[in-house]
């Protein structure tokens, strides 16, 4: 029960992108299409999960003991970055065809903000290893749940007249505006 | 001299991070539900905007090129870490409202794009006016846009009320989607302001 309420608050009622503004920069810049929005969506989740499984146990069993905890921020960036280039030598080496579909978004997922935010609020938090398993799970659905929608929308509004003060970025914003707002209705989710 | 202050006018409007090239927009809407927020924000960022710079710009003909990439980023996050622990004990409330958004400056794309994109090629002097201009037109843009929401959906700036009692707030700018709407605006102004600007350019010209 306790997993299951981690998970949907994770997922709907602190979504990740429109309620807490994390990983903006690929919001906005991956959702061109909603083929990439899911590739991207798919490799946010995939590292994520690694990355946290990565890091949680490096914080407890080793920065813990060492009372080197103060290295929180520089020891995660660096596991986030090296686990990415790994994953991308062994997709490349391994598995081609899904290299070929996940590839280009890799080298950005470094510098997305919201893997790092999840590895540190495992910490913050102090969620068991499963619960941030699953807390890094349900964030990342989310992520890839509001990455579809704006693609989705942005599908629509190519063929839809937009006020010509609004034309380009403005409405993307204007738009998230809207898809937040259907979302605070998930509030009531949970008690 | 001429050539500095070009420098630093560009990262307060002509190459703004936030509102021109559309990067670190992450904490720009997270933390702008209050006015202080903002400035401690844009101040964190600053700071580790400068010291970054400045560091990576001194050493910048030590650090082999094909390495650069984890070198800057340790870099950074060793300011950042600075921030964050001098936050903490000093201003505890601050962190505390700022939550998981001071330690993310470490991956703020508008550090990494000036690192790599400036102060890894250029001399000391114009590098710290290049690291204040960007970092004073983040803040100012923080201060903005937190200033509108707060007085807009709490009645105060800077905690000071300064509607009159009557004002009902309205409580939609300070929550998430609001934040979206008034920087949707803000890019639409800054877009208009843009164009006029260079509309009379051409005119004088």
């Amino acid at each position: 029960m306790d997993l299951m309420k981690i998970f949907l608050v994770a997922l709907l009622v602190n979504n990740v992108v429109l309620m807490r503004f994390l990983a903006l920069c690929s919001y906005v810049g991956m959702t061109n299409d909603v083929g990439q929005s899911v590739g991207m969506g798919f490799a946010v989740t995939f590292v994520t999960v690694l990355a946290t499984a990565a890091t949680w146990p490096l914080y407890h069993f080793v920065l813990v003991p060492l009372q080197l905890q103060f290295l929180q921020i520089l020891v995660f960036i660096l596991v986030i970055a090296s686990l990415v280039q790994l994953v991308e030598f062994y997709l490349k080496k391994n598995i081609p065809g899904l290299y070929a579909a996940m590839g280009i978004y890799l080298p950005l997922i470094t510098t997305n903000c919201a893997i790092l935010a999840v590895t540190f609020e495992n910490i913050t938090y102090k969620y068991s290893f499963i619960q941030s398993i699953v807390y890094s799970v349900g964030v990342s659905l989310g992520y890839l749940l509001a990455m579809v929608l704006l693609a989705g929308i942005r599908d629509r509004m190519k063929t839809s007249p937009v006020p010509k003060f609004l034309q380009g970025t403005p409405i993307l914003f204007i738009a998230t505006a809207l898809i937040g707002m259907a979302f605070m209705g998930f509030s009531g989710l949970i008690k | 001299m001429n050539k500095l202050w070009k420098t630093f006018k560009q990262g307060i409007i002509y190459e703004n991070p936030l509102l021109m090239l559309m990067i670190g927009l992450c904490s720009a809407l997270a933390v702008t539900s209050s006015v202080s927020n903002g400035i401690g924000m844009g101040l964190a960022m600053t700071f580790v905007l400068l010291f970054s710079e400045v560091v990576i710009s001194v050493f910048r003909k030590a650090i082999p090129s094909s390495v650069r990439i984890p070198i800057f980023i340790i870099i950074i996050a060793a300011f950042t870490t600075m921030v964050d622990l001098v936050m903490k004990a000093y201003f505890p409330d601050l962190s505390a409202s700022m939550g998981v958004f001071i330690p993310l400056i470490v991956v703020n794309c508008i550090i990494m794009g000036r690192v790599e994109a400036f102060s890894s090629k250029q001399p000391l002097l114009p590098v710290i006016f290049d690291s204040l201009g960007m970092g004073l037109g983040y803040t100012w843009v923080m201060v903005g846009i937190a200033a509108f929401r707060e007085v807009l959906g709490n009645g105060t700036f800077a905690g000071l009320p300064v509607m009159p009692a009557a004002y009902q707030p309205i409580l939609f700018f300070i929550l998430p989607p609001g934040g979206f709407l008034v920087f949707g605006l803000f890019i639409s102004f800054n877009i208009w302001l843009k164009d006029r600007m260079q509309k009379s350019m051409k005119e004088r010209a």
